[in-house]
């Protein structure tokens, strides 16, 4: 991409304006000249405006097609692009002009073209899709061509250092994805433990007990933790809760480093919590008025309308918002690649160092080795396998929460 | 005498502990309340305390005797030629005036230690180069102190442990108190941190590269996702045909605003890099990647913002014979603008904030310079923060916690306007 290729989108733009106002003015001037020389009654089908309109639309089209025809199949010939989009534009604005007419249905086409532009965008999400499982998919396939997908899902073992030469004895790392996932799930349930109480904690305390005043300070300043970037809880966990940790265990006689299972988990927790509180926070206010007042009525406490009515009723939203938490806690990269660690230790004991999916997603890819290596394709296998579970716990949960509300996840 | 069941003692036990339980209940909830925003106060208090010391940096004032013979003769200077000039030597001679009495080599290599060795030349050549003149005259100069001694200024560095583990000496501590008491030290306002591109002597380090990288990538993508994310919403919203493959599209989108970041980095390295043979480390892939994360996000918050504008309004403007896409255009998408561009803020703040696919995309790289254009090597205030803060030296730790402070800065402003744009475009309807 040279600067050049910039400045010729800049044409396109400028083309397509400049149509627009010429082509429109046109339209303009003949509307007038009609209205004073012509029959008394001569009766647009459109508007000056969606002649010009059209003609931008279909320059920029032209414009942007010729531009990615000529960056797919003939790269760097510049000077025959400019032509070509100078006169395909050209010819394309012309055509424009030789419609402009009181029967010509501009308006109608503008339409079109607008509707399908935007089919087109939204096609775009579908694309991106497509674009990450397939290119997860063909990279993982040649990954399994080296190391068989059974070995990768039952290893036990997890050491990719490959050798740097390919000559080199005993070249091949062990590729086995039972302790990265292992390690991966100890986290998440950490962050869980944490997020999940103290979220739902909150969710009920803000709807059930809180004064309006009360849940109009709480509920920002919970939603600030939504909007702190992952690396920065990541260094909060490297500086300040690792070393507390590691202080605290001390004093308890137990040895933990400082990077541990327990300070990433912990930390995940506190940036999970605004999504359980204000997943739950909404399912919780969905629960029809009627079956609070009912219980109520019964002379029920609130707490025990809230334990045996409102949250049985709320329970699948509820369970949806954990859903997603977990998602998230999976996913999450930066708090773990930071304060985690990265040896891919088989343990069940939170105190030790351990390793996760994206930990390993990032040491693999972050080398910068050439890029067939099985090391680098390892990468997109444990990939896969991320946005696979990711993928089922989203969509559980993305079908039950939408029933509380549009689910928005920024 | 008949007592009402209610008012046995065994049903008041019983009320007794029902309250009981709602009370501790209750004080769950209010813990869980108190133990959100204690976190967020731990996280923030830990950033001030270790950030907030970086915002000024100590300072050493010196006179330089700018030597002929350190320079090129007269008639073979060029900005070449300047720029190699041996001002190392002409910044030890202007350390040792001030300490005549300093004589070994070994302790003159200690007092050189004392000031910021790159940022000492550095100055004297940005200085040569800009006005050659002053060679051969004698000029102040006011360079930053090395890492050590500005940490042990700041007293971060304790002068009672035992020498020995301490890297910095009690010789260098007595010659740092002289020059304090003779006033040649100061402590300034630290605007390397903010003009200066990275560097390997955290004295010198600042985050301009990652910033104009950052915004590099931030402009990039909300070119890129705006459009796609509001064309996307308003085609769904309106003109989409109800039927399985819409539900399926909006599944979909849903899906991608839930799908980990990382993995649009992997998408970014085996489509961007791989198949279209992009660079690595540069702003426009990381654009380009960071637009395809934001736009689910950008399509979710248009989309409830359609859905708040009344329906009176378009069928208002339908029944006075508008097309369905001039009523949608001229009537429910101004009057939606608000919730879009607060929704395309926050989305924004989201992609500033966002690290683990610029990792994926090689945004990693140690860059000392400013880029210039989309197409340079560059990288972003996360991923900044990010390197700096795998050094563990407390010069470095600082300088991070200091990056974040301004990361958050930001973020709150970009909040900030989202609030103030929300308010002040709703008000005009």
């Amino acid at each position: 991409m040279e600067i050049i290729q910039l400045y010729t989108l800049l044409l396109i733009g400028v083309l397509s304006i400049g149509g627009f106002a010429y082509n429109r003015n046109v339209a303009r001037a003949s509307v007038r000249a009609l209205r004073q020389s012509g029959p008394a009654e001569t009766r647009w089908h459109s508007h000056p405006n969606y002649h010009g309109y059209l003609t931008g639309w279909s320059v920029a089209l032209v414009g942007f097609g010729l531009f990615i025809i000529f960056n797919l199949v003939f790269p760097n010939q510049v000077a025959l692009q400019t032509v070509s989009i100078l006169l395909g534009t050209s010819l394309a604005g012309l055509l424009v002009f030789k419609k402009i007419a009181p029967a010509f249905p501009a308006r109608i086409y503008t339409e079109r073209f607008i509707k399908t532009t935007l089919l087109a965008l939204s096609g775009l999400a579908i694309l991106t899709t497509f674009g990450i499982v397939f290119s997860l998919i063909f990279e993982s396939l040649r990954f399994f061509a080296d190391v068989p997908l059974f070995d990768f899902l039952t290893g036990l073992k997890w050491s990719p250092q490959t050798a740097v030469r390919s000559d080199q004895i005993g070249s091949s790392g062990a590729f086995g994805a039972v302790p990265v996932l292992l390690g991966t799930f100890i986290i998440m349930a950490i962050a869980i433990g944490v997020a999940g109480p103290v979220g739902l904690m909150i969710a009920i305390y803000l709807s059930e007990y809180a004064s309006r005043r009360m849940r109009a300070i709480v509920k920002p300043i919970i939603e600030i933790l939504a909007g702190i970037p992952t690396v920065v809880f990541g260094f909060f966990a490297l500086l300040t809760v690792g070393p507390a940790i590691r202080n605290l265990t001390d004093a308890l006689g137990i040895a933990v480093p400082t990077q541990s299972a327990l300070s990433a988990g912990v930390v995940m927790g506190v940036m999970i919590i605004p999504l359980i509180s204000s997943l739950s926070d909404d399912v919780i206010n969905a629960v029809p008025r009627s079956l609070r007042d009912g219980a109520y009525a019964l002379g029920a406490t609130k707490s025990e309308t809230m334990k045996q009515v409102i949250f049985p009723s709320a329970l699948p939203g509820i369970m949806a918002a954990f859903l997603l938490a977990i998602s998230r806690a999976i996913g999450e990269t930066m708090i773990v690649v930071m304060a985690a660690g990265r040896a891919a230790n088989l343990t069940g004991n939170p105190f030790e160092s351990v390793t996760t999916v994206t930990v390993q997603i990032v040491a693999l890819l972050t080398g910068g080795p050439e890029f067939d290596s099985t090391k680098t394709l390892a990468a997109f296998a444990l990939g896969l396998v991320l946005f696979a579970i990711t993928l089922i716990l989203n969509i559980i949960a993305l079908r039950t929460v939408r029933k509380y509300r549009e689910v928005s996840l920024a | 005498m008949n007592v009402s069941q209610h008012m046995s003692d065994k049903a008041r036990k019983h009320l007794k502990s029902r309250y009981a339980k709602e009370r501790r209940f209750r004080f769950y909830g209010l813990s869980a309340v108190l133990f959100a925003i204690a976190s967020l106060g731990w996280l923030l208090l830990s950033l001030f305390a270790t950030g907030l010391t970086a915002f000024q940096e100590h300072y050493v004032t010196l006179e330089a005797e700018m030597t002929v013979s350190a320079f090129a003769p007269p008639d073979q200077r060029s900005v070449e030629t300047l720029r190699i000039a041996d001002y190392k030597s002409i910044v030890e001679n202007a350390i040792e005036a001030k300490f005549p009495d300093v004589r070994t080599a070994g302790e003159k290599d200690l007092l050189f230690a004392l000031i910021s060795e790159s940022g000492a030349t550095d100055h004297l050549r940005k200085r040569v180069v800009r006005n050659p003149d002053i060679i051969g005259s004698k000029i102040v100069m006011t360079v930053p102190t090395s890492d050590q001694v500005d940490q042990l200024l700041k007293g971060h560095i304790d002068r009672n442990v035992p020498e020995a583990r301490r890297q910095i000496s009690d010789q260098q501590i007595l010659w740092l108190d002289d020059l304090r008491a003779r006033g040649a030290i100061k402590k300034k306002f630290n605007s390397i941190l903010f003009f200066n591109p990275d560097s390997r002597d955290p004295e010198l380090a600042g985050i301009a590269s990652a910033a104009v990288g950052s915004v590099m990538i931030v402009i990039i993508a909300f070119i890129l996702a705006l459009p796609i994310g509001v064309g996307a919403a308003i085609y769904l919203d309106e003109f989409a045909p109800r039927n399985r493959l819409r539900d399926w599209v909006e599944i979909n989108i849903n899906n991608l605003a839930a799908v980990p970041s990382i993995i649009f980095g992997l998408l970014g390295l085996a489509v961007f890099i791989n198949i279209f043979g992009f660079q690595r480390s540069i702003p426009l892939v990381g654009g380009m990647v960071l637009a395809l994360r934001a736009f689910p996000t950008i399509v979710i918050a248009t989309r409830a913002a359609l859905r708040s504008v009344s329906p009176a309004m378009v069928d208002g403007a339908l029944s006075l014979g508008a097309s369905h896409v001039q009523a949608v255009f001229q009537q429910k998408v101004p009057q939606a603008m608000p919730g879009i561009l607060t929704g395309s803020i926050v989305s924004m703040a989201l992609v500033l904030g966002e690290t683990a696919p610029l990792l994926m995309i090689g945004m990693v790289a140690f860059v000392t310079e400013i880029p210039t254009t989309v197409t340079d090597p560059a990288t972003a205030l996360p991923v900044q923060i990010f390197l700096w803060s795998e050094s563990p030296e407390r010069a470095w730790s600082e300088r991070t916690a200091a990056a974040i402070l301004i990361l958050l800065a930001i973020l709150m402003t970009m909040n900030a306007l989202a609030i103030w744009l929300r308010s002040r475009l709703g008000k005009r309807r």
